[in-house]
């Protein structure tokens, strides 16, 4: 197996180290291969980059503020800079894949956009771009989430797309993901796949990575404004599949004096048996189509993870997630429900901002990252992954509350 | 002996390969419905070892590996039900699974145990043939274990050809871009099947996906060495007591 020389980029079979690949059936190769072979070229055209541009600057709100957060500064110790995520259109972060890949999908004469959704957000932010674009839009949503996540069912088909529930298996977002590979077996010339993770086969992992890498694009220019250097010290993101992580990541990637510190989902905790700890609990296998981490039983099944937070309740992990952690160029922590929950009502009380629960994970693992740090993150946290007083810290707030308030109002009333 | 050459050998025409989901309807099922499928004139058998993901696979074939798995099926339990199980059943088995399950097993002692078994070939869909080339067709061919790809009315003549001289055993034509258990316009499969007809390829040829019933077998064998039918086959063992009887009773159908 050939080994990549940079973290950024996988080698032409998509590798990251061991992890990545296209572990797909035949049905699928001529998409895939399609996408493979055109997928740069369209990306880096000039004219693709203008719309692209143009379109994050004006209709998703970008750049969104880096946000110096004096108070939670104050309260830990140290500098901490929120990247405000949370501002684009559409709630999160995701409307920046969504945007690249529908104007991909259009320059592949693609007349119809499937797409995979948890909690919802990637499916309104796909049902979004094709309603921009004038697009027939299939979501495949499992029938479990559709029930629990009703506001952003509604969402979608207000924006015209055609939510179908998944049935099969565990009806949530793995059994959804099938679906949606599924569609696109079952329609294998006019049908684009809007993949919503840096999951799936290569190219997928690289291109959600390149179309979320305008996130630390942004943060290293911003920094340097504010501060005179476009390094932070630190980095932190949660990672479900690890889009916004990737996103955030991306351009720190080969910069050695970065610490990069993704969160995974903890649930009740690691080893509760209601996890999505995927590094923590997932052993290397093929899932939705490349060879990654995947939490699994010893039969090779693959388990249903548990986390509050829709977005990061997934039984893998991206490739290059699972290389950065194998090969310990990030930091791998992981925050408990309950946690999480805590750094939510934080931050809202201590600089008004409402976050979504996924990055009250990266939230809660300033918790743990203090030079003495009180509370144990269930994953042990290496010592130079702590910050000081000195220390320049950005946490990619990926989402905002809003869709959460159901969560959150259940916890204040248990108070 | 190489019991999926020598079939090819005796028999070039209307070879009926028959897919059933290991452990359905029954746990213990495995056995007696091969021989039962052997014994209406199967001439080959594709055995399937269930999977939580099942990406190729429509939803009846899926519900049967959900239904297995929930009768307690698992890689190390079919390889026991297979001890001793050529004293029954002598047509050619193969395994079909996907990668997970086989990698989790462990990808040499999965191919040991097959061998030891002995099955006579594999379908891994989600095997690409990058990985199969540099990591594990070497395994599989050191066991003895055939390894038979799939191609679509989507790949291209040239794809076809370098996945035929990497195939051994027969070459999977599924009769077109789709997951099991959907219905094809057969007149529109006749033309790709033709052109695959017309390549000359090393290997037999099976059209699988989208055969049924007797018209479907019969048509896809006038352009193939034969087909394989699988949903409809597990359709046939849904709600049924007499689950020997009814795979007797399917099987006769097709070939009366």
């Amino acid at each position: 197996m050939t080994t990549t020389t940079t973290y950024q980029q996988p080698n032409a079979q998509g590798y990251y180290g061991k992890f990545g690949g296209a572990f797909i059936p035949e049905m699928l190769h001529r998409n895939v291969e399609e996408l493979k072979s055109k997928y740069l070229d369209i990306i880096y055209d000039p004219g693709f980059q203008k719309e692209f541009r143009n379109l994050l600057h004006d209709y998703a709100g970008r750049p969104t503020p880096l946000y110096l957060a004096q108070r939670l500064s104050k309260q830990y110790g140290t500098t901490i800079y929120l990247k405000r995520e949370d501002l684009c259109h559409t709630g999160a972060h995701k409307v920046n894949n969504t945007i690249g890949q529908i104007l991909l999908a259009e320059r592949l004469g693609k007349k119809r956009i499937i797409a995979e959704t948890g909690a919802g957000q990637h499916g309104v932010a796909t049902a979004t771009v094709c309603a921009l674009k004038g697009v027939e839009c299939i979501v495949y949503m499992g029938e479990k989430d559709i029930e629990r996540q009703a506001p952003n069912v509604a969402r979608m088909k207000m924006l015209g797309a055609t939510v179908i529930p998944a049935t099969s298996g565990s009806k949530t977002l793995k059994d959804a993901t099938n679906e949606a590979i599924r569609d696109w077996i079952n329609n294998p010339v006019d049908t684009h796949y809007i993949i919503g993770s840096v999951v799936g086969p290569h190219p997928y992992p690289d291109m959600v990575a390149r179309f979320q890498s305008v996130i630390s694009e942004e943060i290293r220019w911003q920094l340097k404004e504010k501060t005179g250097s476009e390094l932070p010290t630190h980095v932190l993101a949660c990672v479900g599949g690890g889009s916004n992580a990737a996103g955030a990541f991306y351009h720190f990637l080969e910069e050695p004096t970065v610490q990069l510190v993704a969160i995974e989902a903890a649930g009740h905790g690691v080893h509760s048996g209601l996890s999505a700890a995927t590094t923590q609990l997932g052993k290397p296998g093929v899932l939705h189509g490349s060879k990654s981490l995947v939490m699994q039983t010893d039969d090779g099944q693959v388990v249903e993870p548990h986390s509050i937070s829709a977005g990061l309740d997934y039984p893998g992990i991206g490739p290059l997630h699972a290389h950065l952690f194998d090969s310990k160029r990030g930091a791998f922590l992981s925050a408990t429900d309950e946690q999480a929950l805590q750094a939510a009502f934080n931050l809202a009380k201590q600089e008004g901002i409402i976050p979504a629960l996924e990055s009250s994970h990266a939230l809660a693992s300033l918790e743990f990252l203090k030079p003495v740090a009180p509370k144990a993150s269930e994953a042990p946290v290496p010592a130079n992954a702590k910050f000081t007083k000195d220390s320049v810290v950005v946490v990619c707030l990926s989402g905002r509350g809003d869709k959460d308030m159901a969560t959150y109002m259940k916890a204040m009333e248990e108070k | 002996m190489n019991r999926i050459n020598d079939l090819f050998k005796r028999k070039k025409n209307d070879i009926l390969n028959v897919y059933v989901t290991a452990g359905y309807p029954k746990l213990e099922s495995t056995v007696s419905v091969m021989k039962a499928l052997q014994d209406s004139g199967v001439d080959m058998i594709e055995l399937g070892m269930p999977y939580s993901d099942p990406l190729a696979d429509g939803p009846v074939i899926q519900a049967s590996s959900t239904q297995a798995l929930a009768n307690g099926m698992t890689i190390a339990t079919l390889f026991d039900q297979l001890r001793d199980f050529r004293k029954q059943v002598y047509v050619p088995v193969i395994l079909m699974g996907y990668m997970n399950p086989v990698l989790q097993y462990g990808f040499e002692k999965f191919c040991q145990h097959a061998a030891d078994a002995p099955i006579d070939g594999l379908i891994l869909p989600d095997l690409p043939e990058y990985e199969f080339e540099t990591e594990y067709g070497p395994i599989m061919q050191r066991y003895g274990l055939d390894f038979i790809f799939l191609v679509t009315p989507e790949t291209s003549e040239e794809r076809i050809r370098k996945l035929d001289s990497l195939s051994t055993g027969f070459l999977y034509a599924v009769s077109s871009s789709s997951t099991t258990g959907k219905d094809k316009d057969m007149n529109a499969v006749e033309n790709y099947l033709q052109r695959l007809k017309s390549m000359q390829l090393k290997n037999p040829v099976l059209v699988g996906f989208g055969i049924k019933d007797k018209p479907t077998f019969q048509q896809a064998c006038q352009h193939a060495n034969g087909a394989i039918i699988g949903t409809a086959f597990i359709k046939a063992l849904e709600n049924t007591a007499d689950v020997e009887g009814a795979a007797k009773k399917f099987i006769t159908d097709i070939k009366s």
